[in-house]
């Protein structure tokens, strides 16, 4: 008995995986100490203001500087001319697509980039800025993307119209990016038109906005004398970032230092590489001395990476007891007037192809066909996994319309469906090996929480009672998430791998520092990787340093972004701390005269099997490491520096299940509860996890309750500032309930998924169910999102539900 | 050279004063001038409330106040939260409900908290909910921060 108090004490002294530490990182944020891009002030350091065009497509006739030059406390005016000598008027994308820096002939969306104005306070550029005269000639925008590849469509991209690839295929017109495809095309056919039951429904996935609480900016600060340049940046992919950025400007790689500091909130806004940060960094490089540029949130919302916009035709082919024979996905995608978002080489439209989502589902085919119109660049951010939200959200939606269509239960279609337990890991119809799951017992949990039979009992008491003010719905959403990008052979960047890394470096008196490739934004990594590394290494986390975001001193990474932190760099992680422990290990063998075979490990120590009294303590080995006492031919130290290069994408999945009450009368929903059931595989925090759940449901509810960035026929923004663009206070936002399974990742080192993403990819589909399934019974199988009360009521009154 | 304005308050129980035109707004002294970047911008249209600070004896957004309004004002920001190297109750409830993650909304949801549990010692879940409409956060959902406004309100309440 006492022997286990005594080993229950030393695991609670490490605080290691599977505890609710509490985190590290809250110390300077609960008194208002972090440091965030806003913060930082640098001496004589400049103001950049931004100009932008008020329209969404024009020629630019003429720029004219001198009312602004002559503004007190203005000090430079730059545009796209200025630029063209160090050829940074236009910059490749990730995409395969050039975006210009600063507009000089044409502006392609509304409050693009025109000039910077620098100044030496905040005023005077902005005073600046409203001073530059620019003459446009304005021109017909396309703002729908179904008329894009019109036949007399407009020609958005004069400067690429002779280009007839993109990196990713032939285009069909000049406003066209690429078509992507995968599955089998013949096959999907072929089992539509033998099907017993189709179905077929258009579903739209609006464009949103990821809108983390801190806008973008940074402070650039290049010295002329050595050549060396510092920027500090909102950016989730700090490596990737200076690797673009000595790619760009022509300073050599070893001579840029990226600093990720305190981010407030990524979400996939801090991914691309935004204008702001290239003019700001001309700018500091043409003045010598540092510039910062802070962009507004109505610039934020209207100019950086927008999520999703994905036009969406969805097709099931089954049987009629539901089971489901072939399946074709297409989807119009608007990625704006440049392809700059986020994309792999080989896949342009992300992870598109996982929309065969929890189901064993042969005979599949997918297609996205992108291009350009006359709105903000980009399509892959907010908690998407890389188009995950999208295409979890088609599957998800279709197996509610097919069960509509064949008479079955929607938690009963699911069943039918689902891969088996038993068939892990399943290779899909698109070639995605889904590493480990069990479907079935996720959602069969959940039904028996929410006693699902007692819930559609009282649903179809409702239905039957015509004096009923509400109509209720219950959402299911049953998802399998796909993170964790990724493999070398699938996953890059510019050609740069997506792999991650680690470096631990152990103290002589047992303190540890760790540094990795990946970046924080919120999600805790001080505290959680200092947890792995505990258990790893049998040291206390409360001794174990993290950093990240500094290029000049962690090993090179990917960033964070796609639930990709545990996953990658969790794993590099393992990998650098097992390192250390084999060294240690022989380092104890040597001290305590016996063979490596003879040791076990126990929680902090290495003990001689059999002669427990015998053992060395991590603690004792940090300092003897640094010794002369050591095996022949060691050299001193435990540190361990790892790169790893995950053999696969992991497949965190959950169920997901939403009651709601709709009033007929005002078209607003009240959740009455969400019950979300995640498995991560191993969970290395349960209070972050469940956080995370928290956040990722919140936006969720914003997506498919009230988001979406509205333009007129000219492309002129109706509600991009907070006045209109719906982020959910405490009074709207539900209480989450949470609960979990846990399947491990069999190819993980940890045995964990990562999982940050999984709310907002399970979630929105289930809110939108949920409200669909409310008017279920009156022959509706889809209404889009947003779900408003104001659009919901609509439905109501079209279908005379609330006339008394 | 636009004309500038001497104000002249009380931040955090100290005096300040700072020289500035009438068009500055008071989240820019504070940050810029004074040198507290505890409060934060997060929006142009009064919404999000990570600027919120104390203001005789209200939660106000600084965001929308003119610096020249707060001539001899007694005012709190974050900041001003620990006292004597001792965290306020709630700071620590924050930490130990995990009621940050980013910890970019943290400090106006901590100074809009403080002055709702002045008003309201004792509050409903519902009345935490409402007091704290006026602040906005992306990453937590709320859920925790209620928790944590709940547990300091007990521990104010205990040590009372």
């Amino acid at each position: 008995m006492a022997e286990t108090a005594e080993l229950k004490e030393r695991e609670q002294k490490l605080q290691g995986m599977g505890t609710s530490l509490l985190r590290k990182e809250d110390a300077r944020f609960i008194r208002g100490q972090g440091t965030y891009i806003d913060d930082i002030k640098m001496p004589g350091m400049l103001f950049g203001a931004i100009v932008r065009s008020p329209y969404a497509h024009a020629r630019i006739k003429g720029i004219d500087k001198a009312k602004a030059l002559a503004c007190p406390g203005v000090v430079a005016v730059l545009t796209a001319a200025d630029l063209k000598p160090v050829k940074l008027d236009w910059m490749p994308t990730v995409g395969g697509d050039v975006q210009a820096v600063l507009a000089g002939e044409k502006v392609h969306f509304q409050y693009q980039e025109v000039a910077m104005v620098l100044a030496t306070d905040r005023a005077a550029a902005y005073d600046g800025a409203a001073l530059v005269e620019v003459d446009y000639e304005e021109l017909p925008a396309i703002v729908d993307p179904k008329k894009a590849l019109l036949k007399d469509a407009p020609v958005l991209r004069e400067d690429i119209v002779d280009k007839k690839d993109l990196t990713h295929g032939p285009r069909t017109h000049p406003n066209h990016i690429f078509t992507w495809e995968a599955g089998n095309k013949a096959a999907a056919d072929a089992a539509f038109k033998g099907a017993e039951v189709t179905v077929r429904e258009e579903i739209l996935n609006p464009r949103v906005h990821p809108c983390p609480l801190e806008t973008c900016g940074c402070v650039a600060s290049f010295n002329k004398a050595t050549g060396y340049l510092t920027l500090y940046v909102t950016t989730q992919i700090p490596h990737l970032f200076r690797t673009v950025l000595a790619m760009l400007s022509g300073i050599p790689e070893s001579k840029i230092r990226v600093v990720g500091g305190d981010i407030g909130g990524g979400f996939g806004n801090k991914v691309p590489i935004y204008p702001g940060y290239v003019v700001a960094t001309v700018a500091s490089i043409v003045t010598g001395v540092p510039v910062k540029w802070i962009e507004s949130r109505i610039d934020n919302i209207s100019t950086t990476g927008f999520a999703r916009d994905y036009h969406c035709v969805g097709e099931l082919a089954a049987d009629r007891d539901g089971r489901i024979k072939g399946l074709r996905f297409t989807a119009l995608a608007d990625h704006g007037a440049f392809n700059s978002h986020v994309s792999a080489t080989k896949l342009p439209a992300g992870l598109f192809s996982i929309c065969t989502g929890s189901y064993a589902i042969p005979n599949t085919y997918c297609r996205v066909d992108a291009v350009f119109t006359n709105k903000a660049p980009g399509g892959v951010a907010y908690r998407c996994s890389l188009r995950v939200t999208e295409a979890i959200y088609l599957i998800e939606r279709m197996m509610d319309v097919l069960a509509q269509k064949v008479g079955v239960d929607k938690a009963e279609i699911r069943r039918r469906n689902f891969v088996k337990a038993e068939q892990f890991p399943y290779t899909t119809g698109f070639g995605w090996t889904l590493d480990s799951g069990n479907y079935h017992a996720a959602l069969d949990k959940v039904l028996k929480a929410v006693d699902y039979e007692g819930l559609r009992r009282e649903q179809a008491a409702k239905r039957a009672d015509p004096k009923s003010p509400t109509l209720m719905g219950i959402g299911i959403s049953t998802f399998t998430e796909i993170v964790g990008a990724g493999p070398t052979k699938v996953c890059d960047i510019l050609g740069v791998g997506l792999f991650d890394s680690c470096e631990i470096r152990v103290h002589p008196t047992g303190g540890v520092i760790a540094r990795l490739g990946t970046m924080t934004q919120g999600q805790g990594h001080s505290t959680t990787y200092a947890q792995i590394i505990a258990t790893e290494l049998g040291l206390p986390a409360s001794d174990i340093v993290v950093e990240e975001g500094d290029t000049d001193k962690a090993p090179y990474g990917a960033g964070t972004w796609g639930s990709r932190s545990t996953p990658v760099s969790g794993a590099a992680t393992a990998v650098a701390a097992r390192k250390i422990k084999d060294k240690a290990k022989k380092i104890a063998a040597h001290l305590l005269e016996v063979a490596e075979g003879d040791l076990e490990w126990e929680i902090d120590r290495f003990k001689v099997k059999g002669n427990p009294s015998q053992f060395k303590t991590m603690k004792e080995l940090c300092l003897v490491s640094h010794t002369g006492n050591l095996p022949a031919g060691m050299e001193q130290g435990l540190n361990a520096v790892a790169y790893y290069d995950p053999p696969n994408l992991t497949f965190p999945f959950g169920a997901y299940l939403c009651v709601l009450d709709i009033d007929k009368f005002t078209g607003e929903a009240k959740v009455r509860r969400f019950y979300a059931l995640d498995d991560c595989g191993t969970r290395i925090n349960p209070m972050i996890i469940d956080g995370q759940i928290h956040g990722g449901l919140t936006e969720a509810f914003a997506v498919a309750m009230g988001q979406q960035i509205p333009f007129d026929e000219n492309g002129n923004h109706l509600g991009n500032s907070l006045m209109d663009y719906f982020l959910p206070t405490a009074v709207e936002t539900p209480a989450w309930e949470t609960d979990h399974t846990v399947t491990p990742c069999p190819h993980h080192p940890l045995g964990a998924k990562g999982v940050a993403e999984s709310p907002h990819v399970g979630g929105i589909p289930c809110f939108s169910n949920a409200v669909i399934d409310a008017f279920s019974h009156l022959g509706v199988t889809h209404m889009d999102m947003p779900h408003s009360a104001y659009r919901v009521w609509q439905k109501c009154n079209a279908l005379g539900l609330n006339k008394r | 050279m636009a004309k500038t304005h001497k104000v002249s308050f009380k931040l955090n129980g100290k005096p300040v004063e700072a020289a500035v035109e009438a068009r500055e707004l008071l989240i820019y002294t504070l940050r810029e001038r004074l040198g507290h970047t505890g409060p934060h911008i997060g929006c142009e249209t009064t919404h999000c409330g990570a600027c919120t600070v104390d203001l005789d004896g209200m939660s106000v957004k600084s965001c929308t106040v003119l610096t020249v309004q707060c001539e001899g004002a007694d005012m709190t920001t974050i900041e001003g939260m620990e006292q004597g190297g001792t965290l306020h109750a709630l700071q620590q409830a924050f930490h130990e409900e995990h009621g940050l993650q980013c910890g970019y909304c943290t400090p106006g949801m901590i100074t809009r908290a403080y002055r709702l549990l002045k008003e309201n010692p004792n509050p409903s879940e519902q009345d935490i909910r409402k007091g704290i409409a006026g602040n906005l956060c992306r990453c937590t959902g709320y859920q925790n921060i209620v928790k944590a406004v709940q547990s300091a309100a007990k521990k104010l309440a205990a040590a009372r």
